[in-house]
C-alpha cells in the first residue's frame, strides 16, 4: 500500500495532491469541521482565493495591474442580488453565471484604458472603476432595491431544491463553485488563449509580430478576470457575509486581493490559494497567539497594532526572501522532497 | 475495574462537572466586538471603555447582578464587517452570553440572521437598522433609545424650538450634509417627508467618503444660504465640515450635528471653528453624574479603569458606553426577576430587554439623573421612546442647551412598519403576536405569585 | 459683480488652492519614483506618522521649533530605515513587487505610529487664523493661501537643490538614465537615501498642512487617494507636472461637483478626478508635459 502510494506520487505528485486535497475538502472537513471553521475561516478563504484567482489571470498571466478588484466583486454581488430579486424563477446557478457575465462586461469597459496605458498608470486608472462603482451602488437606489439603509440581505442559497443554508452547506456551496472555476481557469491557461495572455505580458511587440491580437486579448483578460472576481463577490456576499453592503468592497479589499496574488505567486493558480490562506489565517493566528501570550483581558487595540506591524513585516519579508511568492517556496520544498520539480 | 474504584471515579468526575458547572452558573458574559484601532478607534475606545467600566463597577460594588458576575471578552474588528463576523463566530460558543453590542451598523446587519438563529439579543444603541424597531419582525434586535428616523425627527423638533414652533419652520431652508454611504443616505426620505409636512425646504448634499475635502459642498451651501445645516457626518468628515464652514463664512451655531457627529473627537480637530456647534445626543456628557463619579472612585481610583486617558471620562462616547452598560445590566436584572437569579440564556435576556422600563425615578436611583431621560421598551417597540437633548460645544466642552425632546414617534411608526412588513415578506416571516405574548406573561406571573402564596 | 460669476471664481479659486494641497502629497511620490521607479504607497502612512509625531511632541510640551526639528530627525530616520531594510534588498525586482513592499511598509508605519502615539484624534494649530477675507465679493481662505505659499517655497527649495547641489545633479542624472549614471561612478544607494530623506521631509510638510486642515488622525493617510489622479495626469516623474496637474485636478473636481453634481448626483468628487485624468491621457497619451515614458503605450 505504502509503496503503491509512493509510486503514484512519484508519477504525478500534483494530480495526487489535488485528489487528496479534494477528498479532504469534500470528505473529511465537512464531517469534522466546527461552525467557526466554516463561517470564519473556510468560506471567506474560498471567496478570497477565487478573487485572487481572477486577479491572477489579469495580473499574473496577462501582466495588467488592477487595483479595482473589489469593484468587480461588488458588481458581481449586486448583479446577483438584482437578478435573484427581479427574476425570481431563475435557478441560482444561472444567476451566478449571469452575474459573472455582468461583471465581465464591466471588466471590458474598465479595461479600455489598458489599450493606451500600462503599469502604474493603468493600475491607478482602475481606481476610477473602484470609486465609480462604490459611488454608483450607493447612489442608485434601484440597485439595492431602494432599501433605506442601502444594505441588503442576500437571498437563500438553494440549488435544485437543495438548501445550503447552514454553515457547512455554505462552505460546500463555495467549495463547489471555486473548484469548478479553478478547473476552468486551469484549462484556460493551457489553451491558446492562455498562451496569448502570457505572450502579451512577456513581450507585447513580439506577441503582435506573431499575430496575437493584442487589444482583443487584453480586453479578454479583463473580461475573464472580472468574471471570476465577480463570482467571488457573489460568494462573499451570499455565502459568507449574507449581507451586501458597499463598504465591504472598498479599496482595502482590492489591496487585500492584490496581496493575495503577490504573496501567493504571480502567474500560478495555486498562488491564489496559498496567498488567501496567508492573508485570512495569519491574522487569526497572530491574534490568538497574542491573546494566549498576553491574556484575554489584554487591550485588543495594542494587540491589533502589533499584529498590523507583524503582518507588514511578514509581507516585506516574504517579498525579500521569495519574490516569486509562496508558490515558488512550495516548489522548492517539493524539489527537496521529491528530488525534482513537480510536473 | 473494581466496583469501588469505578464509583469513586464517577464521583470525582461528577464533582468536577459540578465545579465546572458552578463556575459558569453565576456568570453572565458580554462578548465585545470592539474597535480600538483604525479610523474609528476614537469612538471604539470611548464606547467599549465606558461599557467595560460600568460592568467593572457592578462587579466590584455589587458583586455582580444579584450575585451573578459579569464577564466580557474582546475581539478587535477595526469596524470591518468580516472581522466582526469572525469575532462573532469565535466568541458565540462562550457560556452565558447575555447580548451582543457591536456599535457598528455594518456588523449589526451581518449579525441579524445569526443572532436570530442563535437566539441572543443584538443591541444597536442609537444606530442600526431602523425597521428593527419593530420587535414583532426582529425579535432579537434592539436599536435602543434612538433610530435614524427618530433622530431626524428629533433634530427637526429642536430646530422648531429655536424658531419658536413647528409652524415657524415654514419657508425656511435646511441643508443636510450627509456622508456618502448607506448610513448617510438612510434619512433622505425622512427629511423629504418632514419638509413636506412642515413646509420647509430641504437640500441634501452628499460628501464622498472619507470627507477630507468639502470645498465644493460648502460653496454650494454658501450659494444656497440655508437657515440651518444638518451634519450627518462620520469620522474625519465632521471636523472638516466645521473647518470648511468657517472658511466659507457659515456660522457654526447654525450647524446641527447628528448622533455620529456629536463627540469630542468630531470637534476638537476643528479647533476654534467648532465653537458654537450644536449636536443631538441621547446622553449628556460630563462627569458630574453620580454613576460616573462612582466609576471614577470605584474603578479609576483603584487603577482598574479601561480608558487609557482619564481626561476622557465623561466624554460623549464614554458616557454612551456607560449608558449602554446601564441598559444591558438592567435588562439582565429585569430578566432575573422573572426567570430567577442565575445565569440566563440569551432568549431570557431578550425578554429582559423587552421589559426594559426605566422611568425617571429609576434612572435617578441608578445615579444617572440628567445623564439620560428614560426608556420604555416593549415587545413591539424595541427602540423604547428615547428622548434626545442638544449640546453646544463651547470650545472646551459640551453644554446642554435644550430640554429632553420627544421625536414624533407616531408619525414615523407607519413607515417603519411598512419597511419591516416588506422585510418579513421577503424573508417569509410571520410577525409575532405581541399582545398574546404579553397576556401569556401576565398569566404566568399570576400563577407564579399564586404558587408563592 | 455678477453673483454667478463671483461664485464661479470662488469655485475655481477654491479648487486651485485645494489642488496645491494635492500636489504637495504628489511630490513625495514623484521624488522616489523618479530615481528608483518605486510607487511608494507608504507615503500616506508617512504623512500620518509625521503629523502624529509632531502633534504628540507639541502636546507633551515641546516648543514648536524643537518639535519640528525632532520630527524632522525622526522622518529622516524613517526614510533611511525603509530604504536600507526594504528597498535595497529588493533592488532589481519588478515594480509591482516594490509597490507591494511599500504597502507592507505602510502597514508597519501605521501600526507603529498608533502604537506609539495612541489612536486619539488631535487638533493641530499652526497659528493661522482661518477666517476668510473678501476680495470684491470673492471669499478667499487665509489658510489655503498660506499653504500655497509653503508649497511654493518647498518646490523652490527642491528646485534649487536639484539644480545647484552635487546630490541634486546626481539625482537628475539617475532619473535621466540610471545605467549611465552608474557607469559614471555615481553611487545609487546614496542617492536613494537622499530621496527617501527628501520624501520624508515632504511628508512632514504635507502632514502639518493637511493635519491642520483635517485634524491629526488615522484618516490623514487617506490623502494619498487625492494625490493619485494628480500623478496620472502630471506623470509619476515630474515635479512640475505634479504641480500643474494638482491645480487642474483641484479645479476640475470642484467644478464638476458644483455644476455637474446636481445633474448626475452629488458626491462624484471621489472618482471624477480619476476619470478626468484618464480621459486626458486617452486623448493625449504623452501626458501633460509630453515626457516620453515606457509606462504609457
Amino acid at each position: 500500500m505504502a509503496t503503491a502510494l509512493t509510486l503514484r506520487v512519484a508519477h504525478s505528485p500534483r494530480a495526487t495532491g489535488i485528489v487528496l486535497l479534494m477528498a479532504l475538502a469534500y470528505g473529511v472537513i465537512p464531517l469534522v469541521g466546527s461552525s467557526y471553521l466554516f463561517e470564519a475561516i473556510l468560506t471567506p478563504f474560498l471567496a478570497l482565493a477565487l478573487a485572487g484567482l481572477g486577479l491572477n489571470l489579469l495580473t499574473g498571466y496577462a501582466g495588467l495591474l488592477s487595483l479595482g478588484s473589489a469593484a468587480f466583486m461588488a458588481v458581481g454581488a449586486y448583479a446577483a442580488f438584482n437578478l435573484s430579486l427581479r427574476l425570481p424563477g431563475l435557478p441560482l446557478s444561472v444567476t451566478i453565471l449571469l452575474a459573472g457575465g455582468i461583471a465581465a462586461a464591466a471588466g471590458v469597459i474598465a479595461g479600455l484604458p489598458a489599450l493606451r496605458l500600462r503599469g502604474f498608470y493603468l493600475a491607478i486608472s482602475t481606481l476610477a472603476v473602484q470609486f465609480f462603482v462604490a459611488w454608483a451602488v450607493n447612489r442608485i437606489g434601484w440597485l439595492s432595491n431602494n432599501s433605506p439603509s442601502g444594505v441588503i440581505n442576500a437571498p437563500r442559497l438553494v440549488v435544485a431544491g437543495l438548501s445550503f443554508e447552514d454553515a457547512r452547506g455554505r462552505y460546500l456551496f463555495s467549495l463547489t463553485v471555486v473548484a469548478l472555476l479553478t478547473f476552468a481557469a486551469w484549462r484556460l491557461v493551457r489553451s491558446p488563449t492562455g498562451r496569448n495572455l502570457v505572450a502579451i505580458r512577456d513581450h507585447e511587440t513580439a506577441a503582435r509580430v506573431v499575430g496575437v491580437k493584442v487589444a482583443r486579448t487584453k480586453l479578454l483578460a479583463f473580461a475573464l478576470s472580472s468574471f471570476v472576481v465577480g463570482v467571488a463577490g457573489v460568494l462573499w456576499a451570499f455565502a459568507y457575509l449574507r449581507t451586501v453592503e458597499p463598504a465591504g468592497f472598498n479599496l482595502d479589499r482590492s489591496f487585500q486581493i492584490l496581496f493575495i496574488v503577490i504573496i501567493g505567486g504571480l502567474g500560478t493558480l495555486r498562488g491564489a490559494f496559498l496567498g488567501a490562506g496567508f492573508i485570512v489565517v495569519l491574522p487569526l493566528i497572530l491574534s490568538r497567539l497574542g491573546a494566549a501570550i498576553l491574556g484575554d483581558g489584554f487591550d485588543s487595540g495594542t494587540l491589533e497594532m502589533v499584529q498590523r506591524i507583524v503582518l507588514g513585516v511578514l509581507i516585506v519579508a516574504v517579498l525579500i526572501r521569495e519574490p516569486a511568492g509562496l508558490s515558488a517556496l512550495l516548489d522548492r520544498a517539493g524539489r527537496r522532497l521529491f528530488g525534482r520539480p513537480p510536473a | 475495574m473494581p466496583r469501588k474504584t469505578l464509583a469513586r471515579a464517577l464521583l470525582a468526575g461528577s464533582a468536577l462537572l459540578a465545579l465546572a458547572g458552578g463556575a459558569c452558573a453565576d456568570e453572565q458574559h458580554f462578548p465585545l466586538q470592539s474597535y480600538r484601532v483604525g479610523p474609528y478607534a476614537a469612538g471604539g475606545t470611548g464606547f467599549f471603555g465606558g461599557f467595560i467600566d460600568y460592568l467593572t463597577l457592578i462587579n466590584s460594588r455589587d458583586g455582580g447582578v444579584n450575585g451573578v458576575k459579569l464577564t466580557w471578552s474582546e475581539g478587535e474588528t477595526q469596524y470591518e464587517v468580516e472581522r466582526g463576523v469572525e469575532v462573532y463566530e469565535r466568541l458565540k460558543s462562550r457560556p452565558g452570553i447575555a447580548a451582543w453590542n457591536p456599535l457598528s451598523v455594518g456588523i449589526a446587519y451581518a449579525m441579524i440572521d445569526r443572532v436570530t438563529a442563535d437566539q441572543v439579543p443584538l443591541i444597536t444603541i442609537n444606530h442600526g437598522r431602523t425597521d428593527s424597531t419593530d420587535g414583532r419582525v426582529f425579535p432579537y434586535v434592539f436599536p435602543l433609545l434612538l433610530n435614524p428616523y427618530s433622530e431626524t425627527s428629533g433634530i427637526i423638533e429642536y430646530l422648531a424650538t429655536r424658531e419658536g414652533g413647528l409652524d415657524k419652520l415654514r419657508g425656511k431652508t435646511i441643508a443636510v450634509l450627509y456622508h456618502g454611504s448607506p448610513y448617510g443616505k438612510e434619512t433622505i426620505p425622512i427629511y423629504d417627508l418632514l419638509a413636506k409636512q412642515h413646509g420647509f425646504k430641504v437640500e441634501q448634499i452628499e460628501v464622498p467618503h472619507p470627507g477630507n475635502e468639502q470645498q465644493s459642498q460648502w460653496l454650494t451651501i454658501r450659494r444656497l444660504k440655508p437657515d440651518y445645516v444638518v451634519l450627518r457626518g462620520w469620522g474625519v468628515m465632521n471636523p472638516v465640515a466645521l473647518k470648511t464652514a468657517q472658511k466659507t463664512g457659515f456660522p457654526a451655531n447654525r450647524i446641527v450635528g447628528n448622533v455620529w457627529s456629536n463627540s469630542e473627537e468630531d470637534v476638537i480637530p476643528a479647533g476654534e471653528a467648532a465653537k458654537g456647534y450644536v449636536a443631538i445626543t441621547t446622553q449628556a456628557s460630563g462627569a458630574e453624574y453620580p454613576v460616573i463619579q462612582e466609576i471614577v472612585r470605584g474603578v479609576y481610583d483603584k487603577g482598574t479603569g479601561n480608558l487609557a486617558d482619564k481626561k476622557r471620562i465623561g466624554s460623549v462616547y464614554h458616557n454612551l458606553g456607560v449608558l449602554n452598560g446601564i441598559l444591558n445590566v438592567e435588562a439582565v436584572r429585569i430578566a432575573q426577576d422573572h426567570f430567577g437569579k442565575r445565569t440566563l440564556t440569551g432568549d431570557e435576556v431578550r425578554w429582559g430587554f423587552e421589559h426594559l422600563r426605566l422611568d425617571e425615578a429609576r434612572v435617578a436611583a441608578l445615579g444617572a439623573k440628567g445623564l439620560f431621560h428614560s426608556i420604555n421598551v416593549t415587545c413591539a417597540n424595541h427602540e423604547g421612546e428615547g428622548r434626545v437633548t442638544f449640546q453646544q460645544w463651547d470650545g472646551a466642552k459640551w453644554q446642554v442647551v435644550s430640554d429632553w425632546l420627544k421625536p414624533d414617534w407616531a408619525a414615523l411608526r407607519p413607515i417603519i412598519e411598512a419597511s419591516s412588513a416588506a422585510y418579513a415578506k421577503e424573508r417569509g416571516l410571520t410577525p409575532r403576536d405581541c399582545a398574546a405574548e404579553e397576556r401569556a406573561d401576565a398569566s404566568t406571573a399570576k400563577r407564579a405569585s399564586a404558587d408563592g402564596r | 459683480m455678477n453673483p454667478d460669476l463671483t461664485f464661479f471664481i470662488e469655485v475655481v479659486l477654491g479648487g486651485l488652492l485645494s489642488g496645491v494641497m494635492y500636489a504637495l502629497v504628489a511630490i513625495g511620490f514623484v521624488l522616489i519614483y523618479k530615481t528608483s521607479g518605486v510607487l511608494n504607497f507608504a507615503q500616506g502612512a508617512m504623512v500620518l506618522f509625521a503629523a502624529l509625531t509632531f502633534v504628540s511632541l507639541v502636546e507633551r510640551g515641546l516648543p514648536f521649533p524643537a518639535a519640528l526639528a525632532a520630527t524632522l530627525a525622526v522622518m529622516v530616520a524613517v526614510g533611511l530605515t525603509v530604504e536600507r531594510t526594504v528597498l535595497r534588498p529588493l533592488v532589481n525586482q519588478p515594480p509591482i513587487t516594490l509597490f507591494m513592499a511599500t504597502l507592507g511598509v505602510a502597514y508597519v508605519i501605521e501600526g507603529a505610529s498608533q502604537l506609539v502615539w495612541g489612536a486619539q484624534v488631535h487638533a493641530l494649530d499652526l497659528g493661522i487664523d482661518d477666517t476668510p477675507f473678501d476680495i470684491a465679493g470673492v471669499l478667499v481662505s487665509r489658510f489655503d493661501l498660506f499653504a500655497a505659499g509653503i508649497a511654493g517655497l518647498m518646490v523652490a527649495v527642491l528646485t534649487l537643490f536639484f539644480r545647484y547641489t552635487r546630490t541634486g545633479l546626481a539625482f537628475r542624472a539617475v532619473a535621466d538614465d540610471p545605467l549611465a549614471a552608474l557607469n559614471a561612478g555615481l553611487r545609487l544607494p546614496r542617492i536613494w537615501s537622499a530621496v527617501w530623506i527628501a520624501s520624508g521631509i515632504v511628508a512632514l510638510v504635507a502632514g502639518l498642512l493637511w493635519g491642520a486642515r483635517l485634524g491629526v488622525q488615522f484618516s490623514l493617510s487617506l490623502v494619498v487617494l487625492k494625490a493619485l489622479p494628480v500623478l496620472v495626469l502630471g506623470g509619476f516623474d515630474s515635479i512640475a507636472g505634479a504641480i500643474v496637474a494638482g491645480l487642474i485636478v483641484g479645479a476640475a473636481e470642484k467644478l464638476a461637483e458644483v455644476y455637474l453634481g446636481p445633474l448626475i448626483g452629488s458626491g462624484i468628487e471621489g472618482w471624477i478626478a480619476y476619470v478626468a485624468a484618464l480621459a486626458f491621457l486617452l486623448i493625449k497619451p504623452s501626458g501633460l508635459f509630453g515626457l516620453r515614458s515606457v509606462e504609457r503605450a
